[in-house]
């Protein structure tokens, strides 16, 4: 017989173990690991790094590579993983870090690197890189249209105007 | 199942036409297309999924998974490549086919287009030919093409083109910023720059409203439907005369013979999955160049060992498209006014007439560059990553403008569709195999016209410009793919007769891009359409009641 005070440990106990396993060490990437994703924002801040405006993985590029690696990019999966294993083992027996936690010049000497060593991955990189920056928002990069905002393009886009100049004056 | 006049097969810019002039003329029609309709609706103005960038698949068709073909490069070396890749040589798959997110550049050919060959001679190695009919036996055709499809756009300005009765029929869109800097350079050179013309509303037009002019347009479909295709214009007439059935998702397989070599049904596979045989008095083939070819020849029966309409082997062959070649140039001040379409300026001054070059082709400034296409069209130089490659898209984006054309390209007879012996669809069919290129010599045009297109950015203020020309290492077939089942008056040399008909089975057509003899040095869209009237006029005229005679 089971009584109520058990039936409702029992929900708690449940409960507590469908949250564990949304949170509880896996990643919260679709298909990257938390490392993973790590070492790949590294590389993707080094092909579009920050200034006054955001880098690569600030705009979501790995976001966007990541959903990717699940749908149309699925066979690139393996180039990903194998390229990032290697950049995570050349980063620690050359500077004994992991990539995420390398200085900004130690990064940058990763990608150089990478750019000679692996250039098929590496121009992998940069393609995918500059889709999540520069394509569209929906794909889970250029968060918020930030990089057509940074090109001085109107988000959301204005719809018919400037077809006639009736203004004086610069436009656009 | 019960048998109908005539089957379409393909319902592009082509078979939607065909469809439309069969159908008022009373014949009953089936028209079969292997993708699906989209409608306005369907666009997702997706920079990344569309039909001119496809990194992330092909918008309209046809999809990644089970469409492979096979590409041999120019060391001979064959390899299997996705619709989403360029070198797949991929037209959508959709109703509307092409015609639904093209950029719509509706283009007639020269007269000197059609006589090629009596023009300039062949060059050694080329299979440079003379059209059969001419200009003058297309132009009412042209005509009733840019009537009925809605054409925009002015003529005026140039000299360089063909006599025509009337002008298109709706006036150009209003110029843009590009516009403005290119027309008065242009002048200054002594060129006739224009108005080009668009499949494309500029005023309301067949029941649809204009453009609106968004940055979202060449290789899109319209969000307010008004770039005309076959899809929006052709396609309802013939449904509305209710003798037309439009199936979709229907993948044709097989066209049958009887024993007396003539076509007697088409099968096809059903959108679900069900084998299905359309008997027909009359089989039309509009599956664009590389899937005509193909459809034709994996129709092999014992009369047909090699494949309908291929016994002289001339299926395939003469396969081409454009090979585009242009300038970008870099200026101090702000040329984007993010209006779009974006091309609207044209020169037909360099078609013809230059010595020592077989034609030449049209130049006329770019579709608006979305910032993706920005990423490589950076000034020469420029870092392909970090922080200097940013800067250069900020600084770069807003003060470009590239100009360019399609290159009148010398076609080869080794320049080929044949189906490939072991790879296959997901139906089990043989897929394409495309090998060969273009005439070298359609290189060097190529390169003249890149230095033409930078000497215009130049005189317009361009600081800097970087050419864009290149030797392809395999034909460059791609949206503009033609010439498979050419047109001409010698069955030994073609594959159709100047009606479209095959040679050799009198109830067969090819009625397409296939048929292009020569592709101009213009976007071919216009002519497949005036070609399809031209053919259905014919058609029509020889069909005596339910048996066709030629």
């Amino acid at each position: 017989m089971v009584n109520r005070r058990q039936v409702l440990a029992g929900s708690a106990a449940a409960g507590a173990a469908v949250l564990s396993g949304c949170w509880n060490g896996r990643s919260r990437w679709a298909f990257l690991s938390e490392d993973q994703a790590a070492t790949l924002a590294v590389l993707c801040d080094q092909i579009i790094p920050a200034d006054d405006f955001p880098s690569a993985s600030q705009a979501g590029a790995v976001i966007y590579i990541d959903r990717q690696l699940t749908g149309p990019y699925r066979r690139h999966r393996r180039a990903y993983r194998d390229g990032i294993e290697a950049v995570e083992k050349l980063c620690r027996s050359r500077f004994d870090v992991a990539p995420a936690h390398a200085t900004p010049a130690q990064q940058l000497e990763l990608a150089r690197g990478l750019e000679r060593t692996d250039p098929a991955f590496f121009n992998l990189l940069i393609r995918h890189t500059m889709q999540g920056y520069y394509g569209s928002p929906r794909h889970g990069g250029n968060r918020d249209a930030v990089s057509w905002r940074m090109l001085g393009l109107d988000e959301p886009p204005l719809r018919g105007r400037a077809q006639y100049d009736l203004t004086e004056g610069p436009k656009s | 199942m019960k048998s109908v006049n005539a089957v379409i097969i393909g319902a592009g810019a082509a078979g939607g036409i065909v469809a439309k002039e069969l159908s008022a003329a009373g014949l009953s029609v089936v028209l079969l297309e292997r993708g699906k309709w989209y409608t306005a609706h369907d666009c997702r103005k997706d920079d990344l999924r569309n039909q001119r960038t496809t990194v992330l698949g092909n918008a309209f068709g046809p999809g990644d998974e089970g469409n492979p073909r096979v590409i041999v490069d120019g060391k001979g070396i064959p390899r299997q490549v996705l619709p989403s890749d360029g070198a797949y040589q991929n037209n959508a798959a959709c109703v509307g086919g092409g015609t639904l997110s093209y950029g719509a550049q509706a283009w007639r050919y020269m007269p000197q287009d059609f006589r090629m060959r009596s023009t300039y001679g062949a060059p050694a190695g080329s299979s440079l030919e003379d059209w059969p009919i001419s200009y003058d036996d297309l132009e009412p055709f042209y005509e009733k093409a840019e009537y009925e499809i809605g054409i925009s756009g002015d003529y005026s300005g140039t000299p360089f083109k063909g006599p025509r009765r009337r002008p298109v029929p709706m006036p150009p869109l209003p110029p843009n910023r590009e516009f403005g800097i290119l027309e008065p350079a242009a002048r200054r050179l002594g060129l006739h720059p224009f108005h080009l013309p668009m499949a494309r509303n500029s005023v309301p037009y067949n029941g649809r409203g204009p453009c609106m002019r968004c940055r979202w347009c060449c290789g899109f479909a319209c969000e307010t439907d008004a770039k005309n295709g076959s899809q929006n214009t052709v396609l309802p007439v013939a449904l509305s005369t209710g003798l037309c059935e439009l199936r979709t998702e229907c993948v044709v397989t097989e066209i049958v013979t009887d024993d007396r070599g003539r076509a007697r049904s088409v099968r096809y596979i059903d959108h679900r999955g069900n084998r299905q045989e359309q008997p027909a008095d009359i089989v039309i083939v509009s599956a664009c160049a590389i899937e005509s070819a193909r459809l034709l020849l994996n129709s092999k029966s014992r009369l047909f060992p090699n494949g309908l309409g291929n016994r002289h082997d001339q299926v395939g062959r003469h396969l081409q498209g454009h090979h585009y070649t242009g300038a970008t140039g870099y200026f101090d001040f702000e040329t984007y006014d993010d209006v779009g379409p974006g091309a609207s300026i044209a020169i037909t001054d360099y078609n013809h007439g230059t010595p020592g070059l077989c034609g030449g082709g049209m130049l006329a400034n770019e579709f608006i560059r979305l910032p993706i296409h920005m990423v490589d069209r950076l000034p020469d130089g420029t870092p392909r990553w970090g922080l200097e490659h940013n800067q250069a898209m900020r600084q770069w984006h807003k003060r470009s403008i590239v100009i360019m054309g399609p290159t009148q390209q010398i076609p080869t007879a080794a320049a080929r569709v044949t189906v490939d012996p072991a790879v296959r669809d997901k139906w089990g069919l043989p897929v394409a195999r495309i090998e060969g290129n273009v005439h070298p010599h359609t290189y060097d045009i190529g390169e003249a016209q890149a230095k033409r297109a930078e000497a215009w950015l130049k005189e317009a203020g361009a600081t800097h410009t970087s050419l864009m020309s290149y030797r392809s290492e395999t034909v460059s077939a791609g949206q503009h793919q033609a010439g498979t089942c050419r047109m001409g008056d010698d069955p030994r040399g073609s594959v159709v007769n100047r009606a479209c008909q095959v040679h050799e089975i009198d109830n067969l057509f090819v009625i397409d891009g296939s048929v292009h003899v020569n592709n101009g040095g213009f976007n071919p869209a216009l002519t497949i359409m005036a070609v399809a009237f031209y053919a259905s006029a014919a058609l029509v005229r020889n069909w005596k009641g339910t048996r066709f005679r030629s």
